[in-house]
């Protein structure tokens, strides 16, 4: 196929960057498509519950703009509200373009897309296909842009890893340097546009519920590089997730939904299996301070009473841990309504949750906040564009449930047009011949030497636990500032200690130590951003909950934080949320959810 | 499986104070592989993954030497990307969905094996390189021509059934198990399970099967379906219970079909 020209770059190929990278080989111009893992084993992989979209097939007048009303009233207000509109008008398209691309979603009777409920909303808007909504979605772009691919459109550097942007004079963004994960070669890629499309940064907080992948390394060297980060304290925490020894894997809240109940033993070293522990000695913690709602109270709440319980010491075995507890329904009604999601804890724990309580905790899940762009997905570097989870633009400062999948998509088909518009205006000049990729690549290359050099006796894996833990501790679901301001110190002193690691690995070839190594220095760089961000940020919204300023304070914080990079710590500015289209009110979660308990 | 009739994990009665874990070791492509031994403390609700992480912090085998941290692949840890697919106890399967109680009671050992698929380039230690099953999914024409991607409004009407029947074949995540158990695939000789199964899932759709014959085709030459020695061992080790060998059956059936009266097309 005869090429256009373009050089377009995207970072990431999950949902949003396999999404523009379909848009723009259609648009009939070539692709470098980067990718630490092989794109089909992207996070996307991991999304269950399916994607939303007004379709109104159930005859209950939904529209796009109660989709719209709904995200931004989830997001507690902090969403610039245009761009969550085009979304929301734009999903149901997304969702038969799925269906063209054939994607098994359910059916129903006649053969129609089947669509059923989920949180934060009243209307059967979520299309499924399964329990792995996620996986299935990303399989159909993966299969698309194969097809770019054998038509030499699209060339995918599988095993790739960005190191950082290449910028010219004027701070314009010219291509990027990646690594190959096996030789560790470096190799520049010349882009008119670059794509980041990356995911979330959930490994910064140790163990969460994303992929080993989900570093936020890439965006993080954007930040370093002058990329404005927006909205960085707003971690989403899941109040029901699996705890393991190497990850936090997610326990479905429609769990609780078919009745199951959170409890500890009264007495934390209770040595009994928790089946011989009779109902007086148990404490249903959430059933006792909300007695009207009990175990199904909203999300945050449900997350910030466990989180509570344990940081006092009171979970099963003083750890961080609370049984979530479905034995006292029948084993064949469980079977019947959450059959899949029991399996995956039967999997990874290997009790079956129909006989025995689940050990669930909080996991960190999703960020909210991400790369500061423009409606067009643009950021405040030229020729560099954002979409997906690593972007910002959508969930404000809380997310609705099977809202990701359809923002991913949507990110991605709006970047794609915006990336090409500027691709094609845009003049090299003198950026193709003054050397400008060489020097990046170099500069990069001595990093890798100088760690490779390093020698010390401090170990990364435990740095990287020890920033884990002291952000979850003090960063995900209760904060205080007294303790952010220590976790700041701490991070300064993980930085600190970085320049004595270790990576005890003689060989180079396919090393995981060097790549590792860069990805926690940036995961450190971006820690600061979410810590000082949420320091900063005095009142309690959507996922940002601080008990010293339990309130919504419109006056002084209905505003996107921004937070640009110095050596010294990042500089926070901030700027008005853009409220036009639904006006801010009282976020008041409980009436809505007692509907929906019926 | 337990006390009372209940589902309470079968657990070690009497767990070891540690367990022993044997890797293979190869540092490049073209170095010999050795096995390497390490001793961890054991602790209940360990799996691979996370007795590989403990290892990699502190990379000493039992013989007191510092060697390398292990290399090994893993992503969503939920056995759902398939990367961590390794031969663990001499059985292919996922690494991150392989808990150690399980594997120390049925070897009945305090020891777990951990080797590299067979089948597929060996990168050091326990990656390999699959990308040949990426190409396999070329050459099956695995996906849907389209139009394009403007709005066209919703896809054809399709039964749940259907839709069901799809959606098992759609699960599979190119983790390689069927390929390392098959006798037949090896050096390029045969496609394998994973390609004809996703030929199936594309010309199971209404808009798939208007280019079924392309699919078909990919499946003609010598390495193509009519390889398949019958063994069955796919289906057995699929960990998405993919029908597998039922996918190659009626693939093999369209193919012959396509043989026989294709020409009269033309």
């Amino acid at each position: 196929m005869a090429s256009s020209g373009l050089r377009i770059a995207i970072v990431g190929g999950g949902l949003a960057g396999l999404a523009a990278a379909m848009k723009i080989a259609e648009a009939g111009h070539d692709v470098d498509l980067i990718s630490v893992v092989p794109v089909k084993r992207s996070h996307s992989v991991c999304a269950q519950g399916g994607i939303n979209g007004a379709v109104n097939t159930k005859g209950e007048g939904d529209s796009p703009a109660k989709h719209l009303d709904d995200t931004v009233y989830g997001g507690d207000f902090l969403a610039n509200q245009p761009p969550v509109k085009r979304m929301c008008d734009m999903a149901p398209q997304i969702i038969y373009l799925f269906d063209r691309m054939g994607v098994p979603f359910s059916r129903t009777q006649e053969g129609l897309l089947d669509f059923r409920r989920f949180g934060g909303t009243l209307h059967h808007r979520t299309a499924f296909a399964g329990a792995s909504t996620g996986q299935q979605l990303l399989y159909a772009l993966d299969e698309q842009v194969r097809k770019w691919e054998v038509k030499g459109r699209v060339n995918k550097y599988e095993g790739w890893e960005m190191l950082s942007l290449v910028l010219d004079d004027h701070q314009v963004c010219r291509g990027l340097i990646a690594m190959d994960l096996q030789s560790l070669e470096l190799r520049e890629f010349k882009a008119d546009a670059v794509i980041m499309a990356t995911g979330g940064p959930g490994l910064i907080f140790g163990k969460s519920t994303n992929s080993m992948t989900c570093t936020g390394s890439a965006v993080s060297v954007c930040y370093q590089q002058g990329a404005r980060y927006a909205n960085g304290e707003f971690i989403q925490v899941h109040p029901t997730s699996i705890p393991g020894e190497d990850k936090l894997r997610l326990m479905s809240e429609s769990a609780r939904g078919e009745g199951g109940r959170v409890w500890v033993p009264k007495d934390p070293q209770d040595s009994r299996s928790p089946r011989d522990i009779p109902e007086d000695e148990r404490w249903y913690f959430l059933e006792e301070k909300y007695p009207a709602y009990g175990n199904l109270v909203p999300r945050d709440i449900a997350t910030r009473e466990i989180f509570q319980v344990c940081l006092e010491g009171k979970g099963v075995n003083a750890e961080n841990q609370v049984y979530l507890d479905l034995t006292h329904i029948p084993a064949e009604v469980l079977t019947e309504r959450l059959g899949a999601i029991l399996e995956i804890y039967e999997m990874f724990v290997g009790d079956d949750p129909r006989y025995v309580p689940m050990r669930i905790f909080p996991g960190v899940h999703y960020s909210m906040g991400g790369l500061w762009v423009d409606f067009e997905q643009r950021t405040n570097i030229p020729g560099l564009f954002a979409a997906g989870e690593c972007d910002y633009s959508i969930h404000g400062a809380n997310r609705l449930g099977a809202n990701s999948l359809v923002s991913c998509v949507y990110g991605g088909f709006t970047a794609a047009p915006s990336a090409i518009e500027y691709a094609k205006n845009v003049e090299r000049g003198e950026t193709e011949t003054n050397g400008i990729h060489a020097d990046e690549l170099k500069r990069q290359q001595e990093i890798n030497e100088q760690i490779f050099r390093n020698q010390g006796p401090e170990n990364q894996y435990k740095l990287h636990e020890e920033m884990g833990k002291v952000m979850t501790d003090n960063v995900t679901v209760v904060r205080y500032n007294d303790r952010l301001k220590a976790t700041d110190e701490k991070l300064l002193e993980l930085q600190d200690r970085f320049h004595r690691i270790s990576i005890n690995d003689s060989n180079l070839w396919a090393t995981q130590a060097i790549p590792h190594a860069r990805q926690l220095w940036n995961m450190l760089q971006l820690a600061r951003v979410i810590t000082l961000g949420a320091l900063n940020r005095n009142e309690s919204r959507g996922a940002h909950y601080k008990p010293d300023f339990p309130e919504r304070n419109d006056d002084e914080w209905l505003k996107t934080t921004i937070a640009e990079y110095s050596e010294e710590a990042p500089v926070f500015s901030y700027e008005p949320v853009d409220v036009s289209l639904v006006e801010p009110r009282k976020r008041d979660y409980s009436k809505g959810k007692a509907k929906e308990a019926k | 499986m337990t006390t009372n009739g209940h589902h309470e994990k079968k657990r070690l009665t009497d767990p070891p104070k540690s367990i022993k874990i044997k890797i293979h070791r190869r540092d490049s492509p073209d170095s010999p592989a050795v096995f390497e031994i390490f001793e961890i403390p054991y602790r209940r609700n360990l799996n691979v993954i996370s007795v590989l992480m403990e290892i990699r912090k502190n990379p000493v085998t039992v013989e007191g030497k510092t060697t390398t941290p292990p290399v090994w692949d893993m992503s969503c840890l939920e056995q759902v990307c398939g990367i961590c697919t390794m031969v663990i106890d001499g059985r292919v399967r996922q690494s991150c969905s392989a808990l150690i109680d399980d594997l120390l009671l049925a070897s009945a050992s305090d020891t777990v094996t951990l080797q590299p698929m067979s089948k597929f380039p060996n990168v050091r230690d326990l990656k390999v390189d699959r990308s040949r099953m990426f190409e396999h999914l070329k050459k099956v024409n695995a996906w849907i021509e389209l139009d394009g991607t403007y709005d066209l409004g919703p896809g054809p009407h399709i039964s749940n059934e259907t839709a069901q029947e799809r959606y098992a074949y759609s699960r599979c995540m190119t983790c390689g198990c069927c390929l390392e158990a098959c006798p037949q695939y090896s050096d390029e000789q045969y496609i394998g399970p994973q390609a004809i199964a996703q030929a199936r899932l594309f010309n199971m759709h209404p808009s798939g099967s208007i280019t079924k014959n392309d699919r078909l085709e990919g499946l003609l030459g010598d390495d193509g379906i009519t390889n398949c020695g019958d063994a069955q061992n796919c289906v057995q080790v699929c960990p998405m219970a993919i029908p597998l060998t039922k996918a190659i059956y009626e693939t093999n059936r369209d193919v012959t079909v396509n043989a026989l009266f294709g020409w009269l097309k033309k």
